[in-house]
Parts: C-alpha cells; structure tokens; sequence
C-alpha cells in the first residue's frame, strides 16, 4: 500500500507487550460477576516498548512545529516554549498531588494559583480571576453564562441577545449560544473597527454583552472601547473583551481602564504555554468585583498564607468542568510570569507588536494588508488572485510549508477575502522574518512565472494535497 | 525575556518600518488607555526560578494515594513522557494544514481508533476538556438527535459532573435535568422505569458508577429505547480492559475520564475528555475530528474532517463552541495504550480490582467500619465510618496517606462516607498501613 507510516494496529504482533505488571494476587473472576466481563479484548495495537518509541518518533517528524519551523499562525500566538516551564510543572510535588488531597496537603498548588490570579488582576486591572476554563471557547461559555446570572440576579429577563463583530473568532458566537442567548452580528468599518453607530443602532434593553476582541482579528486596536462600553453600559449591557490576542496588551494597557466587564486570556497563547498539537489550554476569566460572586467554583482563598479552596459561594455560576482546571497549564503561565519584571512584559508586547509591523511593511506591495496603517501583533494580508493567474491564499500557504514555513492563518477574519493572517510573535528573530518575506516574494514571483507550480503545492512534504472532499464525504475515523 | 532582538535589530526593523521608535508603534493604543504602572514581583532569574518552584511544589505533601473520583494515580511508562515531551508533537498546533502535521494527525486517528475499540463504538472524536464536560456535550448532542427536552441523570453519577451539566444547561433552561434517586448505590430499573416517557431524550449511566458499584447497562439501555430515549454511558477506559464495552451492551453515546491513560493527577487538569459514539450520530460530534484520505497520488493521508459542525464555519449554528482540545493528553493515552496493549491493560484492570477489594476487606472489617453498599464493585467502593469521613481522612495524613474523598461536601447525607479506591500502584505494604492506621482509629 501507498502510505507514509503503517498505523500502530498495523504494526501490531500478537503476543509482543511494552510493559508488563505483576500478578494480581486472584483474578478478576474472583471478585465479578463473570457477565460484567467483556468477551473480545480490545482492539488495540500489540507492540514492543522500541516498536512503540519508534513508531512514535517517526511520527513526530511527519509534524511541522514551532521548535523545528517558524509558525506564524495568526490569532494563536505561536511564541516559543520555556522548557524551564515544563520542567517547573512536572516536579512531583506538583504532577503527583491529588485533586481530591485536603487544602493542607496541596499548599504548594494553591498558592501558585492564588498567586497567578493576582498576577493577572495586576495586568488587566480586573479584581477577580477564576483558572477553571479549560480553554479560550470554555473562558468566553463561562463569562456568557456570568452575564446570564448577572442578568437574572436583577431580575432583567429581557436580556436574550448578544452582540459579536463581524470579525470575531467562530468560538464567539458558538459560545453565546450555547448559553441560550441569540447572536445579533455588528458589521465592521472599512478601517477594521467595530462601527460605533451599527452597535448603538442594535444596542437596546433586549442586549446582554457586546462581545468585542481587543485587539481586534485584523490585529488593530479598537479606539473607540470606551465610547463601545459607555453605550453597552448606557443599554444596560456587559462589556466581554475576547482576551486571545492579550500578547499586544502585555504590560501596556489594562482592559479593565477600557471599561471591560468580563474578559478572557488564552494561557496557551500570550502566556506561552505549549499547543501540544491541540490543546491543552487554559482559559482564565476575569471580572470586575460586581460580577465577582458569579464566578464558577472552586475558587482560591488566602487567610494569614493559608491558602483554601472554596466551593460554595452563593451566586456562582456552578462548575465549568471537575475539578479546578488545568492546572499543569497554570504552572507553565505562572512560571513564565515569573521569569519577567514589569518593564520586560512590555517588552513582551513591543516587540511582538514590532515583528508584525516589520513583517507587515515588507510584503505590503504584494500582498496588500486588510487595513493599511500599522498593526499591532498580527498583521492581516491578502492574495489578490486576480492579479496572480488566479492564485489563491490556499496556494500560498501550501507553497509556504514547501519553503520551510508554517503557513500564517488563513481565510479568518471571514470579512477579510483571501487572508493572510501572519503572527509572528516576539520570539521570532530578524533573520527568520526576513527569510520568511523572502519566501512570500518568491511564491508572488513564482504565482506570476509558473502559477501551475503554487497551485499544486506543496511538493516537498510527506504527503502532496489531501482529498478532504473525500474524507467528509465517506467518513472513516477509525480503524 | 524571550525575545532575541539586538538594538541593532530593533533600529534596522523600525527603519524598514518607518517608525521613529517602538513608542511611536506603541503609540497605535491611545495614551489614555495605556497604563503606566503594574504592580509586580521583581524577575526571577533561571536557577532562583527553579528553585521558587521546587520549594513551593514541596509544600504539597506526598502521600499514598487511596482517592479516586475520575482522577486516578496510574503508572505511567517512561517512554509516554518522553515521547509527549518531544517538540514535534508538544509544540505544533491543532492541525489546520494537514501536509506539514501528518504525526499529529496519524496520532489523533490512533487515539479515535483506540477510544472507539475501548467503548466499543465506530466513531470518537480527537478529545474534549474532560470527562465531565465530555458528558455535557453528548448530552446536549443527544437531546438534539432525540428531539426531546429531559435528561435522567442518576445519583451514582459523580457528583461534580451532575453540577457541572446543570451549570452547562442552566442558562439555556434546555435540556432538562432530573436525577434520579440511587438508595442502594445503583440506578434501579423500576425507579428509571418510573420516570421514563417520551419526553426523556436520554439516560445517562455511569458503570463503574461514583460509587464504584457496576450497573447493569444492558438493562437500563433496553429498558430507555424501549421508551424512544438514547442512552449515554459513562465508563472508566481502565476498566474496560476487563468489562464490557458500554457500545456492546447498547450505550449511544460513551464518554469517559481519561486521564489515568498515561496523564498524571496535576491537581485536577490537564485532563482528558473522551467521546464516542455509533456511526448514527457522526455528525453530532462536537469538536475535532480526524479522517482518513488519501493525497493527489493517491498515498494515504489524514485530515481534521466533518468541519462543517464546527464553530469556525458554522458561528451560531455550530453543533458546539469547542475549539483547543486536550491532544497532548490525548497523545500520551494513545502511547500508554500502545505501550500496555489488550494484554496489559487487563493486567491494571485486575490488579486495581484485586488490590481495591482486599483493601475493602481489611477496611470493612474494622470496628464501626462498613462497606455502604452491597454489590459488586470496580476498583473504588463507599466505606461508611463511624463518624464525619473528613475526620478520618484528615486524620489519616499523618501517617502519609490519602484515605479517599469524603462525600459530605457533596451531599449531607453522605456526611460519614469515604469514597476509597486502589490501583496498580499501591502496595501491600500501603495497604496494610492503611488498615493499621483505620484500627488505631477505631479504637
Ligand atoms: C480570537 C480568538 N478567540 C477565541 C479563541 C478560542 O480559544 P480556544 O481555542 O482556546 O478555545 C481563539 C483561538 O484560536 C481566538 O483566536
């Protein structure tokens, strides 16, 4: 067969094992009820501890990655890594403690999440965090349903709607949703904000929360927040801040001076946590102190350095997920924290907010950006493949990883047509962008001279373009 | 910190820019919106880093750990840290171009194809936060499939997750939520039966239950389709090396906590959502999904597909919010399985069986000590005490042991019981100590 690596199943040898235990002293057969028992054993791959390092080694470099390629994913903040911080979060104390050990046997923990969440009070100003969400999408569900609660406790039941931009990530919308409420979309202005008018016009006593994301998905900054919260509290209305693209904030502004009520921050993204390929994340959501009794528990309580874990407040929301959330993430961000001062955060942000801009004034007359003025961590391009034989941003970004780069985000902001949504993030080098805007001109020459060439890009991969009609057509998710 | 820029490269940048300074760039925030202060700790250099941490992670106390709840101390082989930890894998995103992300795809296709082998099920998907919210989604995708409004959720369902369905749901007022009263540990057909009608959208049950207890599942799902309702099962994966897969005995949907696949207790999270389901309900899935295809020559590949549920296409309409998953643990419980196989699997399904119920013997038979409830268990039981089960827990910390977790903070009525469990890991020696310790206790 044509393939690039067998599966494990296909690799797999009856009777070889990679680990074995001792003996139980009697067999389950003592102990259940012999129908309780299964009749097949499971169908899971046979191997040898090396077939299986192997298998999984060779695996791994199928993969493009941050360590091994520059990955300017917009909107995802692919910033480097800390090993310190992996290494901070596997020590024992923290990686073998029970979520169910009593607050004086997990002091260690507690203290590491009281104090990131104070960490994070002080860079957006809010007063209060909760770490449980386990994501950025899980964040924006838990301050939808804050604002339900917060709604309900005032007895305004008239409350079913919430505004999102045009230009916010799909999880917005989903998110507002699920918590029963319906969408109502605000259009954006041809320079990239949130048109104040369109809001105040869908603004009125049916509004919940205006969910904004600041900086916005065209990586530009929302000038006009506080005249957008004045008119959502003047309706009556929360402020929610999308806090994923928190990396251009950084030790530079505070939402909480723009008038946001609840907002959420990616730790998986501007904090530096790792993607893992998918996840994990982490998604802490802060309020101010009058939406703070609302916040799902359990929550982290200090006393004389005791620290405690709280789980009955009256008026939380309830749970988000079991337990306190994934702390494993929260010890990487507070680990990351850490490392820096006040003035070196900001330098976090400056210089994130410089390597876009560098990236963005080098590739302006090819790939002309959505808004044309300086951004700030993203910059947003397009493909105009009518002036490129019919070339399209998908091309591009094949061609890309054939040229030894992650391909940036693509066709997100929808408003954006043929995007290009380049992150760059601080920790890139000058050398590595500038071989990056080389290699976006040459795939713009190359889209002119041999426009063939790009379109069935990419070439030097594992695997040339894979058929995904096909695989949503006749779905085959397992073996 | 982090960043690499010389002067020299900043200056050369601004002027490519044609800025004047970073200020000017920075500048893009109005300066009534900009903060001049922060209130923070003074950086950490390298070595005083590792050394804050080191003194904080010793202020957590290591004990044998006899606690269970869907977080379970397992073994986990050396080669799932190693292989987990390698850049390649720990630092790529979520798949989007699939031409330059075949190992994590190949991998997310391994993890589906072993989830859906454990549950015996035909279709899963690349994982969800955890197993409690696992269970919400397939909860609200079975409300939608069956078209109707009620959910029975028994008591013998952790106790956590039920709250964190009714917080999931609360707002949206829809599904409804009923739980349905276990006096004897276990979902009774003729209580379930009482309440079933053609309301009801599904049953959930957990087997091995919180309590540890198994349920009959073939059962209750005869008893729930019968009455037009799905069934959505809740199973430990480690068990199902040894009992019967929650597909074969008629479960819809089957969700699980994951995390003792290779993942370590990290207090509470990184955890794993698992979630199957029957090929039916495929396009009800929430979150990613990997399939399988083939490239323009025809060599075998692997995609994210089905993305036409998904909230990046489909905003207001998608079948759920969910974006970042969970794939790094999901990656290490694909290895772990591939490391243990059918074979060793079962081998940590009897011992934790083997270990939990002689354990259950030397506790039970402690002076005032009691198993709660009758019937055959898992690798956790409910030990009822004499007096409140924090007691016993906290008292049991001096001699290095995680007696279990009281149930009284969950339920009033559950003041005296102490949810204890055992697996591989712990020894005879651990074991005895425990019961030594319990004896002491008692008198
Ligand atoms: C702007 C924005 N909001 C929300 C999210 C959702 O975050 P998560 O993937 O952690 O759920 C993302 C992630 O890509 C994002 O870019």
């Amino acid at each position: 067969m044509n393939l690039l690596e067998k599966l494990s199943i296909e690799k797999s040898v009856p009777g070889r094992r990679g680990v074995r235990f001792a003996q139980p002293a009697q067999p389950a057969a003592a102990w259940l009820p012999e129908t309780a028992l299964r009749k097949t054993p499971p169908r899971l791959p046979e191997m040898s501890e090396f077939d299986v390092v192997r298998h999984y080694t060779r695996l791994s470099r199928l993969n493009y990655c941050l360590d091994t390629h520059l990955y300017p994913l917009g909107s995802c903040t692919m910033k480097y890594n800390p090993r310190a911080n992996e290494e901070i979060a596997a020590l024992d104390g923290f990686a073998a403690t029970h979520p169910g050990a009593p607050d004086a046997a997990a002091q260690g923990t507690l203290e590491v999440l009281w104090r990131l969440e104070r960490m994070l009070c002080a860079l957006t100003g809010l007063a209060a965090f909760t770490l449980q969400p386990a994501a950025g999408a899980h964040g924006e569900f838990t301050g939808i349903l804050i604002a339900a609660a917060y709604h309900r406790s005032r007895r305004d039941r008239r409350r079913t709607e919430i505004l999102v931009a045009d230009s916010s990530h799909g999880t917005n919308p989903a998110s507002a949703v699920l918590g029963g409420f319906a969408v109502k979309t605000v259009a954006s202005r041809p320079d990239g904000r949130l048109d104040l008018d369109a809001l105040k016009t869908a603004l009125g006593p049916q509004t919940a929360m205006v969910m904004l994301t600041v900086p916005n998905t065209l990586g530009l900054f929302e000038r006009q927040i506080r005249e957008i919260a004045d008119a959502a509290h003047a309706a009556g209305a929360l402020l929610y801040m999308d806090g994923a693209n928190f990396n251009a904030l950084m030790g530079l502004a505070k939402p909480a001076d723009f008038g946001v009520d609840i907002l959420h921050l990616n730790l998986h993204k501007s904090f530096s946590t790792p993607h893992g390929g998918g996840g994990p994340g982490s998604g802490p959501v802060g309020v101010t102190a009058a939406l703070e009794k609302f916040l799902p528990v359990p929550r982290v309580a200090e006393k004389n350095g005791r620290f405690t874990l709280r789980t009955k407040i009256r008026g939380s929301i309830g749970r988000m997920r079991s337990w306190a959330g994934n702390v494993g993430v929260a010890l990487k961000a507070y680990a990351y924290l850490r490392a820096h001062d006040a003035a070196t955060l900001r330098s976090i942000a400056e210089n994130a907010i410089l390597n876009a801009n560098y990236v963005r004034a080098q590739l302006r007359d090819l790939f002309p950006p959505a808004v044309d003025e300086p951004c700030l961590h993203e910059c947003v391009l397009r493909t105009e493949p009518e002036k490129l034989n019919g070339i399209k941003t998908l091309d591009v970004a094949k061609r890309l990883l054939d040229a030894g780069f992650y391909a940036p985000t693509i066709y997100f902001p929808l408003i954006v047509h043929e995007a290009l949504m380049v992150e760059p993030t601080e920790t890139e080098s000058k050398e590595t962008l500038d071989a990056f805007v080389a290699a976006l001109r040459a795939i713009h020459a190359e889209a002119l001279a041999d426009p063939d060439r790009v379109r069935a890009a990419p070439h030097e991969l594992p695997v040339r373009r894979l058929d995904e009609l096909a695989a949503a057509r006749n779905p085959n998710v397992a073996w | 910190m982090y960043s690499p820029h010389t002067a020299a490269d900043r200056e050369a940048m601004l002027r490519a820019i044609g800025a004047a300074s970073l200020n000017e760039l920075v500048a893009q925030i109005p300066a009534d919106l900009r903060a001049d202060g922060f209130d923070w700790p003074t950086a950490l250099a390298a070595p005083e880093l590792l050394a804050h941490a080191r003194a904080l992670a010793a202020k957590n106390r290591p004990l044998a750990c006899f606690a269970g709840g869907g977080a379970r101390d397992r073994f986990v082989p050396a080669a799932v840290k190693a292989l987990t930890q390698r850049g390649e894998f720990l630092t790529a995103y979520t798949p989007y171009q699939a031409e330059a992300s075949q190992g994590t795809l190949q991998a997310i296709y391994e993890f589906q194809s072993s989830v859906c082998a454990l549950y015996g099920m035909d279709a899963a998907n690349a994982s969800l936060y955890d197993g409690a919210t696992a269970l919400a989604e397939a909860v609200g995708a079975a409300a939608r499939i069956a078209g109707r409004k009620k959910i029975l959720l028994p008591e013998s369902l952790h106790p956590e997750w039920r709250v964190v369905l009714a917080t999931y749901f609360a707002a949206k007022g829809e599904p409804t939520l009923e739980t349905v009263p276990c006096p004897t540990g276990r979902l009774e057909p003729d209580e379930l039966a009482r309440r079933l009608d053609e309301t009801v959208a599904a049953v959930v049950v957990a087997t091995p239950n919180f309590f540890g207890l198994l349920e009959d599942g073939a059962g209750i799902a005869a008893l729930a389709h019968a009455h037009g309702a799905l069934v959505v099962a809740v199973a430990d994966p480690v068990s199902l090396g040894l009992l019967e897969a929650p597909g074969v005995w008629g479960a819809d949907f089957a969700v699980g906590e994951g995390q003792g696949l290779g993942n370590a207790l990290n207090y509470g999270g990184p955890y794993l959502g698992l979630f199957a389901c029957k090929k039916a309900h495929v396009r009800h899935v929430p979150g990613r999904i990997c399939g399988m295809t083939a490239d323009a020559d025809g060599k075998r590949g692997f995609v994210l597909t089905l993305q036409a549920r998904e909230q990046h296409i489909r905003r207001e309409r998608a079948a759920s919010n969910v974006c970042s998953n969970e794939a790094l643990c999901a990656l290490a419980a694909t290895i772990h399985l591939a490391l243990l196989g059918p074979a060793g699997l079962r081998e940590v399904a009897e011992l934790s069986v083997d270990k939990a119920h002689r354990l259950a013997a030397k506790l039970g038979a402690v002076p005032g000590f009691r198993l709660r409830f009758a019937g055959p268990f898992f690798d956790e039981f409910a030990l009822e005490c004499p007096v409140p089960a924090e007691r016993v827990r906290n008292a049991l910390l001096k001699d290095g042991i995680l007696a279990g977790i009281p149930l009284g903070g969950y339920d009033p009525a559950w003041k005296n019981v102490l949810l204890v469990g055992a697996t591989e890991q712990r020894t005879d020696e651990e074991i005895d100590r425990y019961a030594a310790a319990l004896g002491r206790l008692a008198r």
